[in-house]
C-alpha cells in the first residue's frame, strides 16, 4: 500500500484476520425501527462487516421475522458480539453458540463492567480473550483506551483492538484522542474505535488519528434520519481516512498568509 | 417427557431428537444454534441427538445488536 499518494486511497483496503475489506466502517444492526430500516441503513453505509447479537429464539412465536432474512450473511460478514455479557464465562458460552449458529470464528468480544456505563471489564475481557483464542476464535476485542492492556490483548493474539471512544451509546465522540493514538502507534493489528461516536465529525476524528476503522450502531440508528446518517458516516470515514493519508499541515501559533506578500501595491 | 426450552417448561414425546424439537416448534434448524445442558449440539448431530427427560435446552439465533 502506498500511503503517500492520494489515488492509492481509492483502493485503500483494510485486512483483519486475513480477510480484506474495502469499507472501514463497521456497523451494528440494533436499535432500528424495523428490519427494513436496518437493511437500508447498512446498505447506504457501505459497511461490509455488521455486528449481531446472540439471543434466545422466541419459541412461542417462531414465525417472527429474523435478521438473517433481511441482512444476508452471504452478503455481509456477520460479527457476532457478546453484548450484555458481564463475565468471561458468559461471553465464551455466547460465542461458542454463535459459531455453531453461523459457522465462522471471527467474533467481537465485549465483557461489560456495569449497566450504567457499559465500560469494559478488562480482567474478564483478558480472561475471555485467552479462552476464545485457545478455542480457535479470531477475536476483535472491545476494550478500554488503556495502551498497556491493549498491548496485552494484542500479545495474546487478538486480531483487532477496539478501544471505546466514549461510553457505548453516549454519542460523546473520541474523548481521549491521545490514548487512541498511542494504541494505534504501538499496534501491529488493526485498531478500530468502537463505541461512543455520535456525529460524522467524530468518525472523521477517529480516522484522522490513523485508526484502521470505526464501529458504530447508535450514531446511525439513533439519528433522526438513520439512512441519511449512514451516508454521512460513510463519507466521514472516507474523508477522515484520506485526510490522515494526505498528512495534515502542522498547527502554528500565528497566522501565515495564503496570498504572497511580494508585489503588494 | 418434560424439558426446559429457553427457560420455559415444555412437553415432548419420548425419543424426540433436537431436529424434531426444532421442527415441532416451527424453527428452521439452519438458522439457530442449540445448547443442551450447557453443551453445544453441533448442527450435524441435530437429527441424531435424542433428548432426555429434564434436559435444559437453549435455542438461540442472531438478532440486531451493536
Amino acid at each position: 500500500m502506498t500511503e503517500t499518494t492520494v489515488p492509492a486511497a481509492v483502493a485503500d483496503t483494510f485486512t483483519v484476520a486475513g480477510k480484506t475489506f474495502s469499507s472501514r466502517l463497521l456497523v451494528g444492526t440494533g436499535k432500528y425501527k424495523d428490519f427494513e430500516e436496518t437493511a437500508r441503513a447498512i446498505e447506504v453505509s457501505g459497511a461490509e462487516i455488521v455486528t449481531v447479537a446472540v439471543r434466545r429464539v422466541n419459541v412461542s412465536d417462531p414465525s417472527q421475522p429474523m435478521l438473517v432474512d433481511y441482512v444476508s450473511p452471504k452478503k455481509y460478514t456477520y460479527l457476532p458480539n457478546t453484548a450484555g455479557c458481564f463475565t468471561a464465562d458468559d461471553a465464551v458460552r455466547t460465542l461458542r453458540l454463535a459459531r455453531e449458529a453461523g459457522g465462522w470464528d471471527l467474533v467481537k468480544l465485549e465483557v461489560l463492567g456495569d449497566q450504567k456505563t457499559l465500560y469494559p471489564n478488562m480482567p474478564e475481557t483478558l480472561k475471555a480473550a485467552e479462552a476464545l483464542i485457545r478455542d480457535g476464535f479470531k477475536v476483535m476485542v472491545y476494550c478500554s483506551d488503556d495502551p498497556i492492556q491493549a498491548k496485552m490483548l494484542e500479545d495474546m493474539g487478538c486480531v483487532a483492538i477496539m478501544p471505546l471512544g466514549s461510553l457505548i451509546g453516549s454519542g460523546h465522540g473520541v474523548l481521549n484522542p491521545v490514548t487512541i493514538r498511542l494504541i494505534k502507534e504501538q499496534s501491529s493489528v488493526p485498531v478500530l474505535v468502537d463505541a461512543g461516536l455520535g456525529a460524522a465529525s467524530d468518525a472523521a476524528v477517529a480516522m484522522e488519528l490513523g485508526c484502521d476503522g470505526v464501529l458504530m450502531n447508535t450514531a446511525i440508528a439513533g439519528a433522526k434520519d438513520p439512512i441519511a446518517m449512514a451516508r454521512a458516516m460513510k463519507l466521514a470515514v472516507e474523508a477522515g481516512r484520506l485526510s490522515y493519508l494526505a498528512g495534515r499541515m502542522p498547527k502554528k501559533m500565528y497566522a501565515d498568509p495564503s496570498s504572497p506578500l511580494a508585489g503588494l501595491i | 417427557m418434560q424439558l426446559t426450552v429457553n427457560g420455559e417448561p415444555r412437553t415432548c414425546d419420548d425419543g424426540q431428537t433436537v431436529e424434531g424439537l426444532l421442527t415441532s416448534i416451527g424453527l428452521d434448524p439452519r438458522k439457530v444454534a442449540v445448547e443442551r445442558n450447557r453443551e453445544i449440539v453441533p448442527k450435524s448431530t441435530f437429527a441424531t441427538t435424542v433428548l432426555a427427560a429434564g434436559d435444559v435446552i437453549e435455542i438461540v439465533h442472531f438478532i440486531g445488536g451493536g
